[in-house]
C-alpha cells in the first residue's frame, strides 16, 4: 500500500519516535507488571507525537509494533494465570487439610504473642518468585514491625531474622542484613512436605538460641483475601518456667518414663515443624491465589490498552489515507481547470 | 497382642477419676483467679500489645493469631462427660474431627495408655504402635509413627500424628525384610547418627511387625 512507503522525512523523524516509543514501552510494561497500576494516561504516544507535520506512514508501523507486543504480553499473563488456578488447587487442598495440625497445640499452651523474650527470632515466610502481588510486602513489613515491638523494651534484645523464600530475603536485606540469621531458598522446587519442614525446623532449632520463635506467614482466606498471621511458639526453657506464659501446663501429668524437660523440648520442637509446614502451605496457597490475581488484572489492563492501541492506528490509516485521496483528487482537479 | 504390651486403660482411668476430681476443682479454682480464661475465636493479646502495636505500627491492622482461628473447645463440666471427644490430626488430612466416643487406646512410650472420660490431663509422647478408637462395637485400628497425645481436662482428647495407616494395608514380607535389613544396618553402623537412625528403623518395623501379629 503506498501508505507503506516511508519518506525520506519519516525515516528521520522515525528515530525520534522510535526513542519516544521504548520509554513509553518501558513504563507501559511497569504498568502491566504491577497488576494494579491505574492505567490513567491513554497509550502514551498523544496524537502529536504520532503524527508530527509532515511524517505519515512510519508512526504505522511503531504502533503495529506496539500492538504485537502488547498481544503477546496479554497471552502471557493469561498463560500464567491459568497455570496459578491449577497450582491453587492442589496447594489448597493440601493446606485446608493441615489446618488441624496447629490446633491441638495451641489449645494445650495457648497463644501469648506479647511475651517479653530476650532472644527471639522472626521467620518469615515468603515466595520465591515474583509477579504474586503484595503478599511479600506484607509479610516483610509485619515482621519489621514485630522488630520494632521488641526493641520498645529495650536496646539489647536479640532479634534476629529467618527468612524462607527469596523474595523475602531481597526486600530484608536492604535494610537488616546483618540481622538475618538463616535463610531456606527454593524451598517450593519439591512439593512442600512434613519431612522438608521438620528439616528445616531442625536446622533452625540447632543453629539458634532463641527464647521465642515468632512466624510471619499470609493465611489464605480465599483467592482475593489474604491475612498476614503472626504464630507464637515458645522454648522449652520458657515452657517449663514461667507460669504465667504458659498457665496450667503443671496440671498435666507427664506419661512415660521421659523427665518434663525431654518432653516439652519434645513437644516444642514437634510444634515448630508442624506449624511450620501449615504456615508454608497457606502462604504457598496465598502466593498462587495473589498471582492469579495479579495475572487477571494484567491481562485486562492489557486487552485495554491493546483496545486504544487499535483505535488509534485505525484513526491514523484512515486519516493518512484520506490524505492522499485528497491529494489525488485535487492534483486532478488542478490539472482538468 | 495388646496384652504383650500391658494394657492399662480400666484400672488407671478408675483411680485418676476417684483422685483427680478434688485436684482438679482445686486447681481450677486457683488457676481461674490467676489468668485469663482461654477465650477462642479471638486473639488473646493483652491490651498491652496492642498499645504498643499502635505506637509502632500505627497504620497498619494488628495481624491475626492462631488463637483467631481456633475453634472454641467444651468447657470443663464439674461431671464426669459420658463420651470422650477425640480429634485426631495427621498433616495430611483431618482424621478425627470431634468424634465422640467410648475410649481410645494410644501407644504412649510407657505402653500402651486407655483414656477414658474423665481421664486426668495428661500430656503423652507416642512411639511408633497400633491406636484403636473404640465406639460401642466398633473398633477402628490405626498403625502410627509417633507423635503427641494430649488429654484435657474437659474429656477432650487430640492427638496429633505424622503417620496413620489402617493396618490392613501392610504387607507382611515387606515388614519382615525391614526388620532384617534394619538390624543389620544396626550392626554395621559406624556412627552414632547411622546407629541412631538404624535403631528407628528397627522400632518402628518391630513394632509393626507384632502389631499384624507376624514373627
Amino acid at each position: 500500500m503506498a501508505s507503506g512507503s516511508a519518506r525520506p522525512g519519516g525515516t528521520r523523524l522515525a528515530k525520534l519516535l522510535y526513542g519516544n516509543v521504548n520509554s513509553y514501552l518501558s513504563s507501559g510494561a511497569a504498568g502491566i507488571n504491577g497488576g494494579g497500576a491505574v492505567w490513567g494516561s491513554t497509550t502514551g504516544l498523544s496524537s502529536a507525537e504520532l503524527a508530527p507535520f509532515g511524517a505519515r506512514s512510519a508512526s504505522g508501523q511503531i504502533v503495529r509494533n506496539r500492538m504485537k507486543s502488547v498481544k503477546s504480553i496479554q497471552k502471557i499473563t493469561k498463560a500464567m494465570k491459568m497455570v496459578a488456578a491449577s497450582k491453587l488447587r492442589n496447594v489448597q487442598v493440601k493446606a485446608e487439610n493441615s489446618r488441624g495440625l496447629w490446633q491441638p497445640f495451641t489449645a494445650l499452651l495457648g497463644d501469648a504473642p506479647a511475651t517479653k523474650v530476650d532472644k527471639k527470632l522472626i521467620v518469615t515466610i515468603s515466595s520465591d518468585k515474583g509477579l504474586c502481588g503484595g503478599i511479600n510486602s506484607t509479610v516483610v513489613k509485619y515482621s519489621r514491625a514485630l522488630f520494632r515491638l521488641n526493641g520498645l523494651d529495650g536496646p539489647d534484645k536479640d532479634v534476629k531474622y529467618v527468612i524462607v523464600g527469596e523474595k523475602g530475603k531481597a526486600q530484608l536485606q536492604r535494610d537488616s542484613k546483618k540481622l538475618i540469621g538463616m535463610y531456606f531458598g527454593e524451598t517450593q522446587k519439591s512439593s512442600i512436605c512434613f519431612t522438608q519442614c521438620s528439616m528445616m525446623a531442625d536446622e533452625i532449632i540447632k543453629s539458634n538460641e532463641y527464647d521465642a520463635i515468632q512466624m510471619v506467614y499470609n493465611k489464605f482466606n480465599s483467592v482475593v483475601s489474604f491475612q498476614p498471621t503472626v504464630a507464637t511458639m515458645l522454648s522449652p526453657q520458657l515452657l517449663l518456667g514461667d507460669q504465667e506464659v504458659t498457665g496450667d501446663l503443671d496440671a498435666y501429668e507427664i506419661e512415660g518414663s521421659d523427665t518434663k524437660e525431654e518432653v516439652l523440648q519434645n513437644l516444642s520442637e514437634f510444634q515448630f515443624a508442624c506449624t511450620m509446614y501449615n504456615a508454608m502451605l497457606e502462604n504457598a496457597t496465598s502466593e498462587m491465589g495473589a498471582r492469579m490475581s495479579a495475572m487477571e488484572n494484567s491481562t485486562r489492563n492489557a486487552s485495554d490498552m491493546l483496545d486504544r492501541l487499535t483505535l488509534t492506528y485505525n484513526r491514523s490509516r484512515q486519516a493518512s489515507i484520506t490524505t492522499e485521496l485528497i491529494e489525488i483528487i485535487s492534483g486532478a482537479a488542478a490539472l482538468e481547470g | 497382642m495388646l496384652s504383650r504390651q500391658g494394657v492399662r486403660s480400666g484400672l488407671r482411668a478408675w483411680c485418676a477419676a476417684a483422685t483427680a476430681r478434688p485436684l482438679l476443682a482445686r486447681g481450677f479454682a486457683d488457676a481461674a483467679s490467676e489468668k485469663k480464661e482461654k477465650v477462642f475465636g479471638e486473639a488473646q493479646v493483652t491490651d498491652k500489645f496492642k498499645e504498643d502495636w499502635k505506637k509502632i505500627a500505627p497504620n497498619f491492622d494488628m495481624p491475626k493469631f492462631p488463637s483467631n482461628f481456633m475453634e472454641a473447645r467444651p468447657p470443663v463440666s464439674p461431671t464426669i462427660p459420658a463420651k470422650l471427644t477425640v480429634n485426631f490430626v495427621l498433616p495430611s488430612q483431618y482424621e478425627l474431627q470431634a468424634k465422640q466416643v467410648d475410649y481410645v487406646i494410644v501407644p504412649a512410650t510407657s505402653g500402651q495408655m486407655g483414656v477414658l472420660p474423665g481421664h486426668v490431663p495428661t500430656i503423652a509422647e507416642l512411639k511408633p504402635g497400633i491406636l484403636s478408637v473404640h465406639d460401642g462395637t466398633e473398633v477402628k485400628q490405626y498403625f502410627v509413627s509417633s507423635g503427641f497425645a494430649f488429654v484435657h481436662a474437659n474429656s477432650v482428647t487430640d492427638i496429633v500424628a505424622i503417620e496413620a495407616v489402617p493396618l490392613d494395608r501392610f504387607d507382611p514380607d515387606e515388614v519382615r525384610k525391614g526388620v532384617q535389613e534394619y538390624n543389620q544396618k544396626m550392626n554395621s553402623a559406624k556412627d552414632d547418627l547411622e546407629k541412631a537412625e538404624a535403631q528407628i528403623g528397627v522400632q518402628v518395623h518391630s513394632a509393626l511387625q507384632s502389631a499384624l501379629g507376624i514373627s
